[in-house]
């Protein structure tokens, strides 16, 4: 038994150290393989801060957006019976079980000039393929359900009691929904936000179709990162960026651990 | 419901199940003609466009992708299946210093855009390895990278359910004088089932469509063009209805294989049960 417990451990950690531990390890080495100061040039050139930029500006959209509708679904979903109520809270995960490139390839089919809505919305003069409105429109998809997944749990085990009480009291529902249900869900809000914001920044695949690859135009962080590998051959620039975006996936990673330790119920729950 | 919830429902139309029902109209090549006099919906024959769908389905690299993206997917969510248990058995009942480490690893690819986990695998095992091993355009880097991606789907779908497990039973086994192996296989395993399928499950349908993380160890050659790989370059050479219509088809595959583990889950757990 004791010896059949090392060896477990033993196999564990060498799947995790060859899978996770050592890319991560070798990720670092070589974005400041040629010095702190290649890595600082890498990530300030002006395509790479554009970049930046651009994701900074797509999640400054998406994520609010996406944050407000997670609540509102998540209030519809967890406090009221309807017809279809199954079905809503089915296509909420869509997003999240199809691929990413089918995400684009739909949206495409639908938004841009060969699509369905691509001439009326032509001649209102809005361009979804090949602009950052296409962009903001493949990130809202794909981090679509993340806020109402990490809410409508905590909803469901807080109950309505208190919501009832403070309605026998008189109380709207607006006030109600600030000062009874909101302070109840904060953690799991933005845990939920958290969750939506990793995704946001990361999003690759969907935004590769709809983007058409624009450099200083159409280019999120993911895609310059992509970019520098497959076309411009500038393997440090795409190092540096893949470890900057490591970095705020691990901040990230440490915000989730303190919510969870707030809020027990919460998962890490990306599926 | 009212004002709030129409633009809920106006909004998930808008942004995904529009787009869904464009991207399979388009696939399958349909179109609506009006029989007799006047528009009215019960005057509509919808036609599919089969041949199209089938041609575009049925070319070589289209069902070699497609191939590839199914075998690749379902030894990658068995691979993870079993390693699954394993890493959660370690996190919950084993102690040992470092163990903490050990389960925030779990989540990284979580939090790793799928673009970094592509990077990350190619700072080692890329074509300047510093340990001296290739796997660019192979298909054991393809799976490398499906197993790094789906590992947490596999751990967390099973960890919860072997920390609720209560001791007892275990206990008893050992008291009749079985065996560390036969405990974990006749008394932990059977209720660890319905969760270790549903992880497989997940990890199938991420692995299936899966993209960023191959992206770039795959090269762009024949013999590592997964089925998302393959829609890509669709888009790239403007193939938009190919490109759906072997969309429409993934997202069949996708949809089967996750009715299908949620059904066997369902079926294991009341079997668990009673």
């Amino acid at each position: 038994m004791r010896r059949a417990s090392w060896t477990l451990r033993a196999v564990v950690v060498f799947y995790l150290a060859v899978l996770i531990g050592l890319p991560v390890v070798f990720l670092v080495a070589k974005a400041f393989g040629s010095g702190f100061g290649a890595f600082w040039r890498e990530i300030t050139q002006p395509d790479a801060l554009s970049a930046l930029k651009l994701s900074l500006e797509v999640a400054a959209i998406a994520v609010p957006v996406n944050t407000v509708v997670g609540v509102g679904a998540a209030l519809l979903i967890a406090r009221h019976k309807f017809v279809g109520r199954r079905v809503l809270d089915v296509l909420f995960d869509v997003p999240i079980a199809v691929s990413p490139i089918i995400i684009g390839v739909a949206l495409v089919l639908a938004y841009s000039r060969l699509g369905w809505f691509g001439g009326p919305l032509g001649r209102l003069g809005i361009m979804v393929l090949f602009s950052p409105v296409g962009i903001v429109l493949a990130t809202m998809a794909v981090s679509l359900p993340y806020v109402l997944r990490s809410i409508v749990p905590v909803l469901l085990e807080v109950g309505q009691e208190q919501e009832q009480a403070a309605r026998t009291l008189g109380a709207g529902r607006l006030r109600i929904f600030w000062n009874v249900t909101l302070p109840s869900i904060r953690w799991a809000v933005l845990y939920g936000v958290t969750l939506t914001i990793a995704r946001t920044l990361g999003e690759f695949g969907a935004v590769l179709i709809v983007s058409g690859n624009i450099t200083g135009v159409t280019q999120t962080l993911p895609i310059y990162i992509y970019d520098s590998w497959d076309q411009r051959f500038d393997v440090l620039g795409s190092y540096s960026g893949a470890l900057v975006l490591a970095l705020i996936s691990v901040a990230i990673l440490a915000a989730l651990a303190v919510l969870r330790r707030r809020e027990r119920r919460l998962l890490v729950d990306l599926a | 419901m009212g004002g709030g919830s129409a633009l809920i429902v106006g909004y998930l139309s808008i942004i995904v199940l529009l787009p869904i029902a464009a991207l399979v109209s388009h696939g399958l090549s349909l179109s609506v003609a009006t029989r007799g006099a006047g528009a009215a919906f019960w005057r509509w024959r919808v036609s599919v466009g089969w041949r199209t769908f089938y041609d575009a389905v049925s070319a070589p690299g289209a069902l070699r992708a497609i191939w590839l993206s199914l075998w690749l997917s379902f030894s990658v969510a068995a691979v993870n299946a079993v390693m699954g248990v394993a890493i959660a058995w370690v996190l919950v009942r084993d102690r040992f210093r470092g163990r903490g480490v050990l389960d925030s690893i779990i989540d990284l690819p979580f939090a790793l855009p799928t673009i970094v986990a592509g990077v990350v695998l190619l700072a080692i095992y890329g074509p300047d390895s510093p340990i001296h091993v290739d796997l660019f355009e192979t298909w054991m880097g393809l799976m490398l990278a499906l197993l790094f991606v789906t590992l947490p789907f596999s751990v967390r779908a099973v960890q919860p359910v072997l920390a609720s497990l209560d001791l007892e039973s275990e206990a008893a086994a050992r008291t009749l004088g079985a065996s560390g192996g036969r405990i974990f296989f006749s008394v932990v395993l059977p209720s660890l089932w319905p969760s270790v399928l549903g992880g497989f499950g997940l990890a199938f349908a991420r692995a299936v469509g899966e993209f960023g993380s191959i992206s770039l160890i795959a090269g762009g050659v024949g013999r590592t063009t997964t089925a998302s790989y393959y829609i890509f370059n669709l888009t790239s050479g403007f193939l938009w209805t190919d490109a759906a219509a072997v969309s429409a088809a993934l997202l069949v595959i996708s949809l089967v294989v996750l009715v299908t583990t949620n059904v066997l889950s369902r079926y294991f757990q009341t079997r668990t049960l009673s």
